[in-house]
């Protein structure tokens, strides 16, 4: 397959650009945060955004879905990336409808997939317990009881923890943390008794919470998956994940080196525009060459999880590692090289660093992944 | 059965019945790579009947025209030549600067006349060809380049002298970037001429670089001349008179696609994990020394989006986007990286690698190449000049 994208792909994301121009551009993020909005996004716009398609993106039509696969749905991550527009897609679009698509049963299917489509329903998945990302840390217990399971515990860095109505959750069965045996995945509604979320508010303005477990009742029907063979499957859809950000970190690096080669080109020092000068333009050079990089790695690893999804984890790996690191640079060059506006709140550009911080924190940084790498190609 | 399906199997009917057992080894290393030329010894009776054989079917150069000596196969047919190639570890039976460079030059800009004359020789191994660009005072500057060239009725008089022209000791012929009129402005002056090797007027004197090799040389012209025809409708000059600085960007930005490697040269043979295994070894499935691991699988990631971006390049190339300044960029990052991947072989070999000569390195053979890539970031336009084109064509920075 040819890596680039189909007129199809193209034809997409031309139109969402254009919509996410009007509809959702960074102001309306510092409107977010400067209204200290409490779902963290605008349901009209994700409503919106339901309709054109989107929030089935990966969805089957036979669920209402548009089926467009992960490319499509990377496309609309970069995109969103661009004006770092606010809304439920990474957690409900990618990764619950992964999820729900890859693992879960015909009953989950028929219920979910034709409300995730709908925009009707938001979820959310929970995996961190610690400062940093690591599946196999996972601690929180699902003890047996009854028929059932009782989940006691505590998550971090929930995307969407707060407004979501359910949450898919990673919890061990069995084993100790550290070991990737024994991990089941449970699908829990959000107001189940015993569960309580605490929005936390992040540098980038967007949606993250803290998840209480106490003694949480799951059944067997709400398992998602096999019983202490989660890893695998989560694997899986945390590759998803991560193309995801890494497209959507591409997307804001672009943005924020468009932003700065845009100011080069008209902010005037010692009587010449200071994109004249060599010391600026090899390193705005060196950051196209980069942001190069990262796009041939993104497309990549979403090509692989339409093509193969099963083994589409080492290029996820290779994308959310690339794009993290280039998107902090770019965002790095970006304040630097816009002297001191670049530091004021009043200019977007904060917003992009902010973001990229966040998103190449979430679901491992560049050197959990460089690891990882490490690891699959046996050194 | 397809068409291509066909040529498939014709083709390895063919080299099974005509590539010599002693060409099938995968020819690895400069040592093996056959250059042809008037002045060529061939490695032994193999090497010879496996270039004559290969000439005469036209498949030194198959991508070109029948009637100019090549093979006159399309895209996907070469394709499976070379993969059939490949598949059975047959050598390549010729390169040389002909092929690489100015038969597509020749190709591009040279008349008829030029194509039938030159290009055929090339594609037969007899004559080896070098190229005369760079000079003592035209490096970067390529385009301010000295070396005089005048209008003696009948020929052409050339005084002045090139730097880093490669094998230029062994070559016959060379393709010189001349001044035909100093004064014009620096780029409207300069002509692409073909001259013979084979006169007083020329020298070589090959320099000796850190790597202890000498692949390059300095070639002075002290009243060497070319005629005005080689043979009858067969100018010397190739393109227009004065327009040779269209011929040598067109031919810069091909060396460039071919230095930033084709993805070639990156993962050739074992990766760098492997490699710093056997060296510093294994401590619970993980390299014993971790600083390293980490550059290692750094240097990892960028090396493989680098060949996924060359991959992306080439489609969008053949989606009719062309490929253009990116050349410049695939260049510097190409070139960058395969220094940064040898810095981290001779990290991981610590002193076993840093013997220059004898048996177990087999003189030093990674140190050799290591020092060689040095030259990678300068050869063909240096890291800072890709640098200054891509902020200039791609990101339409303004001039300094």
């Amino acid at each position: 397959m040819p890596l680039i994208l189909t007129e199809e792909q193209e034809m997409l994301r031309d139109s969402a650009r254009g919509f996410l121009d009007e509809k959702a551009p960074v102001s309306a993020l510092r409107k977010l945060r400067d209204t200290n909005d409490p779902d963290g996004f605008d349901r009209a716009l994700w409503k919106e955004m339901a309709e054109m398609g989107w929030a089935g993106i990966l969805v089957e039509e036979e669920f209402g879905g548009a089926d467009f696969g992960f490319v499509g749905a990377g496309v609309l991550a970069e995109e969103m990336g661009r004006t770092l527009a606010a809304s439920p897609f990474q957690s409900t679009s990618i990764l619950a409808a992964t999820a729900l698509k890859k693992i879960a049963s015909d009953a989950h299917k028929q219920e979910y997939l034709p409300k995730i489509a709908a925009g009707e329903a938001l979820f959310a998945l929970a995996v961190d317990e610690g400062a940093k990302h690591g599946p196999a840390k996972t601690a929180m217990k699902a003890e047996k009881h009854g028929n059932g399971f009782k989940l006691s515990g505590d998550k971090t860095f929930v995307a969407d923890g707060h407004v979501a109505d359910r949450i898919i959750v990673a919890a061990r069965t069995a084993g100790e943390p550290g070991e990737t045996e024994g991990l089941t995945l449970f699908l829990v509604d959000a107001k189940a008794k015993g569960l309580s979320a605490e929005r936390t508010l992040m540098v980038d303005s967007r949606n993250a919470a803290r998840l209480a477990f106490d003694g949480v009742e799951a059944t067997g029907d709400d398992v998602i998956g096999e019983v202490d063979g989660g890893y695998m499957a989560l694997e899986g859809v945390l590759s998803a994940g991560r193309a995801g950000l890494a497209a959507e970190m591409s997307g804001a690096a672009q943005a924020a080196f468009k932003m700065t080669t845009d100011y080069l080109k008209e902010r005037k020092q010692f009587g010449k525009v200071i994109g004249s000068f060599q010391a600026l333009q090899h390193r705005a050079a060196h950051l196209y060459s980069e942001l190069e990089l990262v796009k041939s790695v993104v497309l990549k690893a979403l090509q692989d999880l339409d093509e193969n999804y099963g083994m589409a984890g080492v290029t996820c790996t290779l994308a959310k590692a690339k794009a993290g690191e280039v998107a902090k640079l770019a965002s790095q060059e970006a304040v630097q090289m816009h002297g001191g506006i670049g530091m004021t709140d009043e200019f977007d550009i904060g917003f992009y660093m902010k973001r990229i911080r966040v998103a190449q924190e979430m679901f491992g940084d560049t050197a959990f992944h460089a690891d990882r790498l490490a690891q699959l190609r046996g050194y | 059965m397809s068409d291509l399906e066909a040529f498939r199997k014709e083709t390895r009917a063919w080299l099974e019945e005509n590539c010599p057992k002693e060409m099938r080894d995968g020819g690895a290393g400069e040592e093996n790579i056959c250059w042809g030329g008037r002045r060529w010894t061939f490695q032994s009776e193999a090497q010879k009947v496996w270039l004559e054989r290969m000439a005469a079917k036209g498949w030194t150069v198959p991508a070109w025209p029948k009637e100019y000596g090549g093979g006159g196969l399309s895209k996907e047919e070469v394709k499976i030549l070379k993969a059939e190639m490949r598949a059975m570890k047959a050598r390549s039976p010729l390169e040389s600067f002909g092929i690489w460079m100015l038969g597509p030059a020749l190709l591009k800009y040279g008349t008829h006349e030029q194509k039938l004359h030159f290009l055929p020789p090339i594609a037969r191994g007899e004559i080896r060809w070098c190229q005369g660009y760079s000079e003592p005072g035209a490096g970067s500057d390529l385009a301010s380049l000295q070396c005089k060239c005048e209008d003696k009725g009948d020929s052409w008089l050339i005084n002045g002298q090139k730097i880093w022209t490669s094998y230029a000791d062994e070559s016959d012929w060379i393709f010189v970037l001349v001044r035909t009129d100093p004064k014009a402005t620096k780029h409207n002056g300069i002509s692409f001429i073909l001259v013979d090797m084979d006169q007083a007027g020329v020298t070589t004197k090959p320099i000796k670089l850190i790597s202890g090799k000498s692949p390059f040389c300095e070639t002075f012209f002290d009243d060497a001349t070319a005629p005005k025809e080689h043979a009858p409708g067969v100018s010397a000059i190739v393109g227009e008179m004065n327009r040779g600085w269209d011929v040598a960007k067109y031919l810069l930005t091909h060396e460039r696609e071919m230095i930033s490697g084709g993805g070639g040269g990156l993962f050739g043979g074992r990766g760098l994990g492997e490699v710093a295994a056997q060296h510093v070894g294994l401590e619970n499935g993980r390299l014993a020394d971790p600083m390293l691991r980490a550059k290692i699988a750094k240097a990892e990631i960028d090396g493989w989006a680098f060949l996924l971006t060359l991959e992306r390049m080439k489609d969008e190339a053949k989606a009719g986007a062309g490929v253009g300044a990116n050349s410049s960029m695939l260049k510097y990052y190409g070139t960058e990286f395969n220094k940064r991947r040898f810095e981290l072989m001779m990290d991981a070999g610590g002193s076993d690698e840093l013997e220059w000569e004898g048996e177990r390195t087999k003189d030093g053979k990674l140190a050799k190449a290591w020092l060689r890539t040095k030259a990678n970031s300068i050869e063909g336009g240096t890291s800072e000049v890709q640098l200054n084109i891509i902020s200039k064509r791609i990101l339409e920075l303004p001039d300094a």
